[in-house]
C-alpha cells in the first residue's frame, strides 16, 4: 500500500506523514507532476490560506491530480484540501478550485467565534465508506474559519451555528474538513478506510 | 455541537515534566512522552509542553522530548517556551508539533507573531500571556509578565490581546500568574474580560483544583479551553473522571470511547 501526499508549503505536513506511516503505509511526500501522475492514492493535506492552493496550479500539480482524478484514482482533501475540490473559496476570490463540485466555500456567519477550533460532532450518513466503522456523533478536530456548503456529496455534516460539510465523498474523491491525524482513533479510522477503499 | 477543551500541559524543565507552584517550587512528576501518552488516551483533548527554563536560561526547546511524544499523539499537540525566531519554531513543527506558544519574544518582537503565522497559518500560533492582577484596579488593567513571570510590562493584558488577534494570533493561553499554583480556581474575571475581547479561542490557564472550578472558567470565565498540569499528574484526577463530572454540569465536552 502506497500513498502519494501533496507537499505545496502550505502548513505542516509532518502530522499527516506520521498518522499515515502509523498506520503501515508507505508515503511518498512530493511536489512533483511526475510523481502524482504515477500515485496509487493521493492525499492533498493543507491547513492555512486557500491561496495557498496556487502552488498548485503553478508548479503543474492541478493539472497532474485534475488526470488522476479522472481516471478513477482515489483522492482525500484534508481542510483546506476539501475546500479546494469546489470552484472556489471567498476567502481568496481571485483563485479558482478544482471544480469537482460546483459551490464555492464561505466564511462562517458572524455569531459565534471564528476560527471554529476544537473538537466537534459528525452527523454520518450510515452509507459512507469514508467514515465506515465510526459511530455517529463521534468528535473530530476542527481548525478553520471557512465551510464548505451541505450538498448530495455531503458524508457528514457538523454544526457551528451553521450546518456545514465536514466530510465528502463522490465516486473516487473524497474530502474531510476536520484533521483525521488529529481526531484521535476516529481519525485515524478515516485515514485507514481511504487507505483500503477499493474503487473498483 | 462544539465542545470545550481540556488540555493537559506538561511543563517540562531539562527533560522532565515538573509543575511548579507561582512558578517558584518544582517537584519533578515524570517522563513528558509517557505523560503526553497517558493523558491522550484518558481523553486529554489537546497536549501542551511548556519547556519552563527557556526563556530565563536560554535554553532550547526539547526537540528530542518533542520528537518522541508526537510519534504517539494523534491528538493536537503545542510546544512552547524559549521560542524566538520562525526558524525555532521550523525545529519545533519539524519535531512534530501542531502549534508553537510564544510569549516573551511576541513582547519583545510583536512582528513574530505573523512572521510565523505566514509560514505556518494563524493555527499554528498560539500566544501565551501571564497576567496578574493589579491590586484595587480594574479587572482590565491586569498587567502582563514575562521571562517566567520575573518581568513587568508594563502591558495590560486585555488590550495585548487584541494586539495579538489583530497580527494574526490564532489561540491566546492566558495564564493568571495570582491563581496558578494554588488549585483555588481559575481567574474567572480576568478569562472574560480577555474572552469577550478577542474573537480567537482563550485557553484559560492557572488555579485548576477540582472540577467546579473548570465548570466556572467555561460558564463565568466564557473560556473555550482550559488548561491544568499538576491537578492529573499525582491522580486528583484524571481527564476522563474530569468530563464525566463536567458533563453531568450540562458543558459540552468529548468524552473517549
Amino acid at each position: 500500500m502506497r500513498v502519494t501526499v501533496i507537499d505545496y508549503k502550505a502548513g505542516n505536513l509532518t502530522s499527516v506523514v506520521k498518522a499515515l506511516r502509523h498506520l503501515g503505509t508507505e508515503v511518498v511526500v512530493t511536489e512533483s507532476p511526475e510523481d502524482v501522475a504515477a500515485a496509487e492514492r493521493i492525499i492533498l493535506p493543507g491547513v492555512g490560506h486557500f491561496a495557498a492552493t496556487r502552488f498548485l496550479e503553478e508548479h503543474g500539480l492541478k493539472a497532474a491530480i485534475k488526470n488522476q482524478i479522472n481516471v478513477g484514482v482515489p483522492f482525500l482533501g484534508i481542510c483546506v484540501g476539501l475546500q479546494w475540490l469546489f470552484a472556489g473559496s471567498t476567502e481568496a476570490p481571485g483563485v479558482p478550485g478544482l471544480a469537482v463540485f460546483p459551490e464555492f466555500c464561505n466564511r462562517f456567519a458572524a455569531g459565534d467565534k471564528v476560527p471554529h477550533v476544537g473538537w466537534n460532532s459528525l452527523s454520518i450518513r450510515p452509507e459512507s465508506k469514508l467514515l465506515a466503522g465510526i459511530r455517529n456523533d463521534s468528535f473530530a478536530y476542527f481548525t478553520h474559519s471557512y465551510r464548505a456548503p451541505v450538498t448530495n456529496v455531503t458524508a457528514a455534516v457538523t454544526d457551528y451555528g451553521e450546518r456545514f460539510a465536514a466530510a465528502l465523498e463522490h465516486d473516487n474523491v473524497m474530502g474531510v474538513q476536520f484533521h483525521p491525524e488529529k481526531s484521535g482513533e476516529a481519525g485515524l479510522r478515516v485515514l485507514r478506510n481511504f487507505l483500503e477503499w477499493d474503487p473498483c | 455541537m462544539l465542545t470545550k477543551r481540556i488540555i493537559a500541559c506538561l511543563d517540562v524543565r531539562n527533560g522532565r515534566v515538573v509543575k511548579g507552584i507561582q512558578f517558584v517550587d518544582i517537584i519533578d512528576a515524570g517522563d513528558p512522552a509517557e505523560l503526553a501518552a497517558r493523558h491522550a488516551s484518558a481523553g486529554a483533548d489537546e497536549i501542551v509542553f511548556l519547556d519552563i527554563t527557556a526563556t530565563h536560561e536560554g535554553r532550547g526547546t526539547l526537540l528530542d522530548a518533542v520528537r518522541r511524544a508526537a510519534q504517539q499523539l494523534f491528538v493536537p499537540f503545542t510546544v512552547g517556551g524559549g521560542i524566538r525566531t520562525p526558524d525555532e519554531a521550523a525545529a519545533i513543527f519539524d519535531a512534530g508539533a501542531d502549534k508553537i506558544s510564544i510569549n516573551s519574544a511576541a513582547l519583545a518582537r510583536p512582528e513574530l507573531i505573523g512572521d510565523i503565522g505566514s509560514r505556518f497559518g494563524a493555527q499554528a500560533v498560539v500566544v501565551a500571556i501571564d497576567a496578574r492582577r493589579i491590586p484595587d484596579r480594574s479587572i482590565t488593567e491586569a498587567e502582563v509578565f514575562v521571562s517566567g513571570g520575573r518581568t513587568p510590562t508594563g502591558r495590560r493584558a486585555v488590550e495585548w490581546a487584541r494586539e495579538t488577534e489583530s497580527r494574526g494570533a490564532g489561540e491566546i493561553l492566558l495564564t493568571s500568574m495570582d491563581a496558578d499554583g494554588t488549585r483555588a480556581g481559575f481567574d474567572c474575571d480576568l478569562t472574560a474580560a480577555v474572552s469577550e475581547a478577542v474573537q480567537i479561542p482563550v485557553i484559560a490557564s492557572g488555579g485548576a483544583g477540582n472540577a467546579q472550578h473548570f465548570t466556572q472558567v467555561f460558564l463565568e470565565g466564557k473560556a473555550d479551553a482550559a488548561l491544568a498540569a499538576s491537578i492529573f499528574h499525582f491522580g486528583i484526577h484524571d481527564v476522563r473522571a474530569l468530563k464525566e463530572e463536567l458533563r453531568r454540569d450540562g458543558i459540552p465536552v468529548r468524552l473517549p470511547c
